[in-house]
Order: C-alpha cells, then sequence, then structure tokens
C-alpha cells in the first residue's frame, strides 16, 4: 500500500501551465477536490468507521438492541466476560486451525498447481478455467450443495467410498465433532484454491523468463530453480495470498453457517457465527459489539504486524534488486 | 526427456482437481433430474426416468425469478455507486496535490483489511435508525461504502499511469479539470473501469451475510438468501434443494464466462496493488 505512494507535495506538472492565472485556477481545484471526495468519505466515513465506533461504544453496555430498553454501562464487563466464554475461546481455536491448515495444506496446494499450469500443456487454459470456477459460486451455494454432499447416508461422499470399498470407514463427515472442521476446511479450500492459484500464475508470468534460463544454465536442475529464483521471486504474491487468507478466516461466516452452523455442539463454531448468534438471536447486542470488536482489533493488529514485519521486505527486497543491477 | 515424463503426471494431477471440481456440480445437476427415491438409492449415477420437474416447478413458480431480479438490482446499484464516487475521490487522489492527500488515501487502503462481519452488527442498528431495513438501499449502500477501498486503490494506480502530457495539452485546449476526468480520463480508463466493475458484481452477487440481517421481507431476499431459506423449507426434498442450487449457480457461471479476463486480471492486479 505504502509502496505505490507518490512523495507526498510533488506537485504535477499540469499546475505549472495555469501560473499565469493561480489564485482563480487554485479556487477552482480546492471546489473541484472537495466536491469529488465528498461522496466517497461520505459514505466511507458514515458506513465503515461510524459503524466501528458504534461497535466500540455499544460494547461497553448491556444493552438488548431494541429501541425501547436503555442500555446499561458495565465498562469492560463484555471483554471479560469473553475470556470466560468457553466457546468464543474455542473460536478463535477454531480459526488458528483454520488458518493453519490453508498455509500448510491449501496455498501449497495452489502454488503446486500453479506451477504445474505454467508449463506447456495441452488443454491448459481449460483447466486453468476450471479451477477458478468454484470461486464465482457464492460460499451459500457451494455450502448448501456440499451439505447434500456430505450427508450420511446417501450423500455423494459416503457413497464414493462405499464405492472405491472404504465404506467400513463409517465416515460421517459433518456429523462427527471431531473431523467437522477438518471438512468444513475441505470445502474452504474447494471454493478458494484457483482464487490463490490464479494470484501465484499471475506473479510467476512476471518472474523474467532470463532468470530462471541463467539458472539452468549454471547447472540447477528444476527443484532448485524453483527453490532458489521462482519462489523468492513469488515472495510478495505469496505473502499477500497469506494476508487475504488470513483475512478471510477471521472473518469467516456464510461457509460455516450454511454447512453446520456451527456445530455439532460448536465443534465448528467461528467467532463471526457465535457473534450473529449473540447479537441476532440471543439480542446480547452488547456482548456481541465486544465480539465484533475483538474480530477488529485481531484483523487490525494482524494486518498491522504484517505490513510491518511481512511485507516491509517486499519494498526492501526490491531496492535491494534494483541496487544490484546498479 | 524429463518432459515427456513430466506430462502425463501433469495430466494426472490436472485431471484428478478436475473431476473434484466437477463431480459435485455434476452431482447436483444431475440430482435435480431425480427424484428422491433415486437420490437415496441410485446418487451416482445417471437419472432413470429424467424427472425435469423440480426444475420447471422453480422455473414456473416465480420466487426464483424475483431473487434474480433483486440480486440484479442491488449488484448494479452497488457498482453504478462504488465505481462512481470511487472514480471521483480516485481521480483527485490520483492527479491533484493538496495536502493530507496520502493521509487520505492510507484512511480508505487501511479499509482493505476490516472484515466486513466485524461492521455487521453496528450497520444492522445503524440501518434500523435510517429506516433502510427491507430496503434496497439498506444493502446497496454499505456494500458500496465497503468496496471502496479496493476500487480507490486499482482506479488510482490506473490514474497516476496516465501521462501528464495528455492533460497539459487537454488544458491548453481550454479543457478543464471535471471536462479532463469526464470526457478523457474515464474514457482511457475503461479497461480499469471493467475490472473494478467485475469486481463489485462479483462481491454484490456472492453477498449473503448484510441482505440476511437486512431484509426480513422475502420480497427482497437475493439469491444466496434464498437458496439458504429454500433450504431450510425443503430440508427434506433435497432434489428440489439440487435444483433451487444448481439454477442458482447459471447466472454466476455464465457471468464468469463472459467476464472471466476482467475478473481474473482484475483480482490479480488488485491483489498485487493492494
Amino acid at each position: 500500500m505504502t509502496a505505490t505512494a507518490a512523495a507526498p507535495g510533488r506537485v504535477p506538472p499540469s499546475r505549472t501551465l495555469a501560473a499565469h492565472r493561480p489564485r482563480a485556477r487554485q479556487r477552482a481545484d480546492r471546489v473541484a477536490i472537495v466536491l469529488f471526495l465528498a461522496p466517497a468519505l461520505l459514505l466511507f466515513i458514515v458506513l465503515v468507521l461510524a459503524p466501528i465506533a458504534l461497535a466500540a461504544t455499544v460494547s461497553l453496555f448491556k444493552w438488548n438492541g431494541f429501541v425501547t430498553s436503555d442500555p446499561t454501562l458495565v465498562g469492560l464487563d463484555n471483554f471479560t466476560r469473553l475470556l470466560r466464554d468457553q466457546v468464543f475461546v474455542g473460536d478463535l481455536r477454531r480459526g488458528l486451525t483454520i488458518i493453519a491448515l490453508s498455509l500448510v495444506l491449501q496455498l501449497p496446494m495452489a502454488l503446486g498447481l500453479a506451477m504445474l499450469l505454467n508449463q506447456p500443456l495441452r488443454g491448459r487454459s481449460l483447466y486453468r478455467l476450471l479451477f477458478f470456477a468454484p470461486y464465482v459460486l457464492s460460499e451459500v451455494t457451494t455450502a448448501v450443495l456440499f451439505r447434500i454432499v456430505f450427508s450420511p447416508e446417501h450423500g455423494l461422499a459416503t457413497r464414493t467410498l462405499a464405492v472405491v470399498g472404504l465404506g467400513d470407514l463409517g465416515e460421517t463427515w459433518l456429523a462427527d465433532p471431531d473431523t467437522v472442521l477438518f471438512w468444513v476446511f475441505v470445502v474452504i479450500s474447494w471454493k478458494y484454491f484457483g482464487f490463490h492459484m490464479i494470484l501465484y500464475l499471475a506473479g510467476r508470468q512476471n518472474i523474467p523468463r532470463e532468470l530462471l534460463e541463467a539458472a539452468t544454465t549454471d547447472g540447477a536442475n528444476a527443484w532448485q530453480a524453483f527453490r532458489h529464483v521462482t519462489l523468492p521471486l513469488l515472495g510478495p504474491t505469496i505473502r499477500i495470498s497469506v494476508f487475504l487468507s488470513v483475512i478471510g478466516a477471521i472473518q469467516l461466516f456464510d461457509m460455516v453457517w450454511v454447512l453446520t452452523g456451527g456445530g455439532p455442539v460448536h465443534a465448528s463454531e467461528v467467532m463471526a457465527v457465535t457473534m450473529y448468534r449473540f447479537g441476532f438471536e440471543r439480542f446480547e447486542v452488547g456482548y456481541a459489539s465486544a465480539m465484533s470488536i475483538v474480530m477488529f482489533l485481531i484483523s487490525l493488529v494482524f494486518a498491522l504486524l504484517y505490513q510491518r514485519f511481512v511485507m516491509r521486505r517486499d519494498i526492501e527486497g526490491a531496492l535491494t534488486v534494483m541496487g544490484g543491477q546498479r | 526427456m524429463i518432459r515427456r515424463l513430466k506430462n502425463p503426471v501433469l495430466h494426472v494431477v490436472s485431471l484428478a482437481i478436475s473431476v473434484l471440481i466437477v463431480v459435485p456440480i455434476g452431482f447436483g445437476v444431475l440430482g435435480g433430474f431425480k427424484d428422491n427415491g433415486q437420490l437415496a438409492t441410485n446418487p451416482l449415477g445417471l437419472p432413470d426416468p429424467w424427472i425435469p420437474s423440480n426444475y420447471t416447478d422453480i422455473l414456473t413458480s416465480g420466487v426464483f425469478w424475483r431473487q434474480l431480479a433483486n440480486s440484479t438490482l442491488i449488484a448494479l446499484g452497488t457498482t453504478l455507486i462504488v465505481v462512481g464516487t470511487a472514480a471521483m475521490a480516485a481521480y483527485v487522489l490520483a492527479r491533484f496535490a493538496f495536502r493530507g492527500r496520502e493521509l487520505l488515501f492510507t484512511l480508505f487502503a487501511v479499509g482493505l483489511m476490516f472484515p466486513f462481519a466485524v461492521a455487521i452488527l453496528p450497520l444492522f442498528i445503524l440501518l434500523r435508525t435510517l429506516g433502510l431495513l427491507d430496503n434496497p438501499l439498506g444493502v446497496i449502500l454499505p456494500q458500496a461504502a465497503f468496496g471502496l477501498p479496493v476500487t480507490i486503490v486499482i482506479l488510482r494506480s490506473f490514474f497516476r499511469a496516465v501521462p501528464g502530457e495528455i492533460e497539459e495539452s487537454a488544458t491548453l485546449d481550454g479543457c478543464g479539470r471535471f471536462a479532463f476526468f469526464w470526457r478523457i480520463l474515464l474514457p482511457m480508463a475503461r479497461p480499469a473501469i471493467a475490472t473494478v466493475s467485475v469486481l463489485a458484481i462479483v462481491a454484490s452477487w456472492n453477498n449473503f451475510f448484510l441482505p440476511l440481517v437486512v431484509f426480513n421481507d422475502a420480497e427482497w431476499w437475493t439469491l444466496p438468501v434464498g437458496v439458504q431459506q429454500f433450504q431450510g423449507q425443503y430440508a427434506t426434498d433435497t432434489a428440489r434443494v439440487l435444483a433451487y442450487v444448481v439454477l442458482s449457480m447459471v447466472p454466476a457461471l455464465a457471468f464468469y464466462a463472459i467476464a472471466e479476463r476482467q475478473l481474473v486480471g482484475g483480482l490479480a492486479t488488485g491483489a498485487v496493488k493492494g
């Protein structure tokens, strides 16, 4: 984000042209700036910033959310209650599990496929089209479809196991608290791996052919070329894809809500689902707002740390590459 | 030699993944042509006989079309507002020099990392206060607001890339700031506008959380809400639910077929620029 920002205060060349009538021009510019920025700024302040401020305020109250009832100030009680809430603490653990599974399974698989599809291969563009297709389906559609695929008795998944002779496993898919989170993760990956693959493909295509040719000339085999040339140069893309994957996991709702509703017995529940239950079903709006604020703080802290310690290297990396070429 | 060895592996892997993607969708399409008895005894095979009534019932009922129209209206409204306001803001943030510009841009860009789910509860309270529940604007306006960051980031980088000479010669020809934006910059930015529009349409089309809480009245339900509710209503009639799911996939896949380039290109640039 900051990498694309130019030095502030640099005047575009067109401004100098108006030097013979600067005052009128400047005033016209100021009017234009205000008029052009106003709609976007208004939308952003009223519907993005204000709700977050509102949630922060409401989180200090006990309130059932009805206009007719008065909220009671309870200070940080809602937040201390969160720390003791086994479901919410479990939400954090389950969120981390999904993130870990994504980093260990989904993203490497997407990367591997991107590398495969970068090779000359008949039907390559068809594969690419196909792998990305689930991304355009809504999470709800995907979840309803997979509910039926995973239905324990007659579902596609059970029947397929039976056909290949693994019916004795007695896999109950989404009904088993021990495995449900894994199957939710599988459906998330089904929908999103193509998206990450497309990112990696785009990043891969930006790597100059000469670099890889030079590595091969120096005697690097395919793995070494990948490990020491492609992978480091894909760094920025990988870091973005990890970032999007984590932010996606923090706000995960649709998929879980429709696929499992968070069950059985909270085994697949995530933060947004718990928040929805308290806010919209149990009318503990203050408590649910505290959850929103915790979600917000987690995303904010993660994003800031990530920008500071992980993405920052992209700017430095770019500078060292430029320095090296000189 | 390596290539000859590698290519079959490539094909096997690619085919295996394709099967994993196509089979669940194909299962849905075929399942919609079965009755529930067939689904129970024969989930994997072809329907025997083919029963089109699940599909035809939905297509003739009007509810599906109503939801399709709602989704379309909301997607178009969102896109119009977010692209319009973001283009104006991006123009100022790209081509005017003024104090606080970078701060403003950072403010918008920081919005990229606000999860939508965080704001859903206060948004609901706010929309209720504004009287926007059960009103399409209650979904359109927040979606547009949350779409601003990515749209502004992409458009601004595009507007910055337009050479200053073009603006200079336009100014010499008597073109003001507004005329330059409207008559020259926007037409030049058509590919970027197409990209951000496609991103906005897809995001709106797939949104579930906001319409779920804003629309109590079934009149306004969008397709994702409709699919979820249909599933609750006909929980035991699996074949009918499959038909509904499949029909709700068709517009999204058709749109993907048309706008694949903008979508894929937009996601790639959005991620890289973001």
